[in-house]
């Protein structure tokens, strides 16, 4: 059956962020792909027909796009899909030796899937994530930031319990109630020299 | 509601003067600060409601006064942008944000997406009404999943509360914003390209002219910021013109974020006024190196590195001073390189990467980066260099830089030609003994 038989609202409410002309409906490619994906984990060829169809173009041009984009995928991944960051921010930080010690782990080069179906890995580029680096996001699910050898230790013994730990998301430097720029841990930072604590909270928030 | 600071005698250029506090990132990590009533407890929606008052023309001088420039890396005046597009030619006008942050060494606009979504939504109504754009999108890269949920969430948030949609907060102007998920493409951050993603193409870049404020997206006047540019220009609408003038240098007004990256003691996203000197960034703020450093990459990969000594040190971030030292601002992503880790190798990373991003829509990129120059330092780290290898990277750089497409070669070059400059000894090292000066060491530990 058509993936989008039943998801007629899904599909007009795609639609319907882009113009109603042609060159809209070939806006929705990307969104239609994505949806494919989400719920099944790659996109396989009768796939790419009914999206072609859906946004009035060939399952070659369909094809052609995909293939531009590193995040989609034309085969089955594993149920846990590793993608760990190795552009410079994160090498300097170690992801080099957290991709060989995955692979070694988990027995599994990029394109395979263990032979469990659980594990598939990735190499990517650079996430957004370098002030918490080395990272590797799980399927679409998340960011693990700040992943060191015990930590990688704990998320690969949870994923092999089928139990994916929560993405952490942490948000390293705040600003507190004085309008000062601070740490996790409740420091506040830029005070070196001049002791920031005492000065006036001069917050262009307040009324003038 | 316009607390305008008094025009200060000495424009603020240090995170330490009392006079500063930050904005942008003020709400970044508080709870809840994603939903709408955060916001709007903090006086969120309030700078729209004055841009309304003021009138469109009246926006765009505003931001033109506060001397906003684009803060995705170009660095071009924002309010001379906005007021490219076309009045009164009865075509649909449509405003991007570019959310693809995939420069490596940036990742502010990943917290502003996710933790203060409403702020950025806020900047694209006031930016849409100026430039009479009735549609928005926010271009956002596939792999910011939990950025994108927020920020669906934020739209639905405000469209029902008669934020976006037909006749905002009943001023009579109609704004649509929708929100795109790009797949994972470096060159999506070039704004043609990123057009051509959006119209669900291949992301290659197009031929400028036209302008995207002549012919964007689906051929209509389009205009693409930053996420950070249009948070900016909340606070701008917010706080007055003069407060924004009265941070920064000269030419360089306006309070920016910035990412430290490396080997530092406090690695971050902090928020301080343009011209503040990297030496007060990476100490006071970031709190130092925790090694021994010999470069400093100042503003994302593609930024020419600089050497780690004092007069870098006491260079003030802006984007005249930074290119003086012979490098750019670019994003502000600062990025420290260990003494004891190859400059070689660092910067294969860095080739790899581009050549990887390459579109191959262009022969100078596609063969010289993605292929040529990518083999050339496999060759020199893998330890098979030959004397005369560096020669030939200088001379193969010469026939790719300016020959390109877009700048993504360019961008290439920027660590290429700078590591080799400053640190030709080991380039020579391993070119003529094929062993780096630096040997690989495990960089992978528990803190």
């Amino acid at each position: 059956m058509s993936y989008f038989a039943d998801k007629q609202t899904l599909v007009a409410d795609i639609f319907s962020r882009y113009p109603d002309s042609p060159q809209g409906r070939r806006s929705a490619l990307m969104p239609l792909i994505r949806e494919v994906q989400d719920a099944e984990g790659f996109v396989n060829g009768t796939r790419l027909d009914e999206i072609a169809a859906l946004c009035g173009t060939t399952a070659t041009e369909v094809r052609s796009v995909m293939s531009f984009y590193s995040t989609y995928h034309t085969l089955p991944t594993g149920k846990y899909h590793l993608q760990v960051c190795s552009t410079v921010m994160c090498s300097l930080a170690g992801s080099d030796e957290l991709w060989d010690h995955l692979v070694n782990m988990l027995d599994v080069q990029p394109g395979e899937v263990s032979p469990d179906g659980r594990f598939s890995v990735q190499k990517v580029e650079c996430l957004g994530s370098c002030g918490t680096a080395p990272m590797m996001q799980i399927n679409d699910d998340g960011y693990y930031e700040s992943v060191t050898p015990s930590k990688c230790a704990r998320i690969l013994e949870s994923l092999r319990a089928d139990l994916q730990p929560l993405p952490d998301n942490p948000v390293p430097v705040t600003v507190n109630a004085e309008g000062r720029q601070m740490l996790a841990n409740g420091e506040v930072v830029g005070a070196s020299i001049t002791g920031l604590s005492q000065l006036p909270p001069i917050f262009p928030g307040g009324e003038a | 509601m316009t607390a305008v600071a008094p025009n200060p005698p000495k424009p603020i250029t240090s995170g330490k003067d009392p006079r500063f506090a930050p904005t942008l990132y003020a709400h970044v990590g508080q709870p809840e600060s994603w939903t709408l009533s955060y916001y709007r407890r903090n006086g969120g929606y309030e700078a729209v409601k004055r841009a309304f008052s003021m009138g469109a023309d009246a926006v765009i001088d505003e931001v033109k006064k506060s001397g906003l420039r684009g803060r995705g890396g170009a660095g071009f005046a924002t309010g001379l942008k906005w007021s490219f597009m076309p009045l009164n030619d009865g075509k649909p006008h449509y405003i991007i944000c570019n959310a693809d942050e995939s420069e490596p060494g940036s990742f502010k606009d990943r917290y502003l997406l996710s933790e203060d979504p409403h702020q950025l939504i806020e900047g694209m109504v006031i930016a849409a009404y100026a430039m009479r754009a009735s549609v928005g999108y926010i271009y956002i890269r596939g792999e910011y999943v939990h950025a994108a949920e927020r920020i669906n969430a934020a739209i639905e948030e405000a469209r029902a509360a008669g934020l976006l949609g037909k006749n905002v907060l009943n001023s009579g102007f109609d704004f649509q914003l929708h929100l795109h998920r790009g797949a994972g493409a470096y060159i999506c951050g070039e704004e043609t390209a990123l057009m051509n993603s959006l119209e669900g193409l291949r992301a290659n870049p197009r031929l400028k002219p036209p302008f995207p404020a002549a012919a964007g997206l689906y051929g209509l006047p389009t205009t693409i910021n930053n996420v950070e540019t249009f948070c900016a220009a909340t606070q701008i609408l917010k706080f007055g013109a003069e407060w924004h003038a009265g941070m920064g240098t000269e030419k360089s007004k306006g309070m920016k974020l910035f990412q430290v990256s490396g080997p530092v003691a406090r690695p971050g996203v902090y928020e301080l006024p343009l011209g503040v000197t990297f030496r007060e960034l990476i100490y006071d703020w970031a709190g130092g190196p925790l090694e021994e450093i010999k470069a400093i990459i100042p503003g994302g990969s593609s930024c020419p590195m600089l050497r780690w000594d004092d007069k870098t040190l006491d260079t003030p971030m802006d984007y005249e001073s930074i290119a003086g030292a012979g490098s750019m601002l670019g994003t502000g992503g600062v990025t420290v390189i260990p003494k004891a880790d190859c400059i070689v190798n660092a910067t294969w990373n860095m080739v790899r990467f581009y050549g990887h991003e390459s579109c191959g829509k262009c022969t100078p990129c596609r063969e010289g980066i993605s292929s040529w120059m990518t083999r050339m330092y496999e060759k020199l780290v893998r330890g098979h260099g030959q004397p005369g290898d560096v020669q030939l990277i200088l001379d193969m750089s010469e026939n790719i830089g300016g020959r390109s497409f877009c700048a993504l070669a360019d961008a290439c070059l920027g660590p290429v030609l700078s590591s080799i400059e400053l640190f030709r000894e080991e380039y020579d090292s391993l070119a003529q003994f094929q062993t780096p000066t630096y040997p690989a060491r495990n960089r992978w530990k528990d803190v």
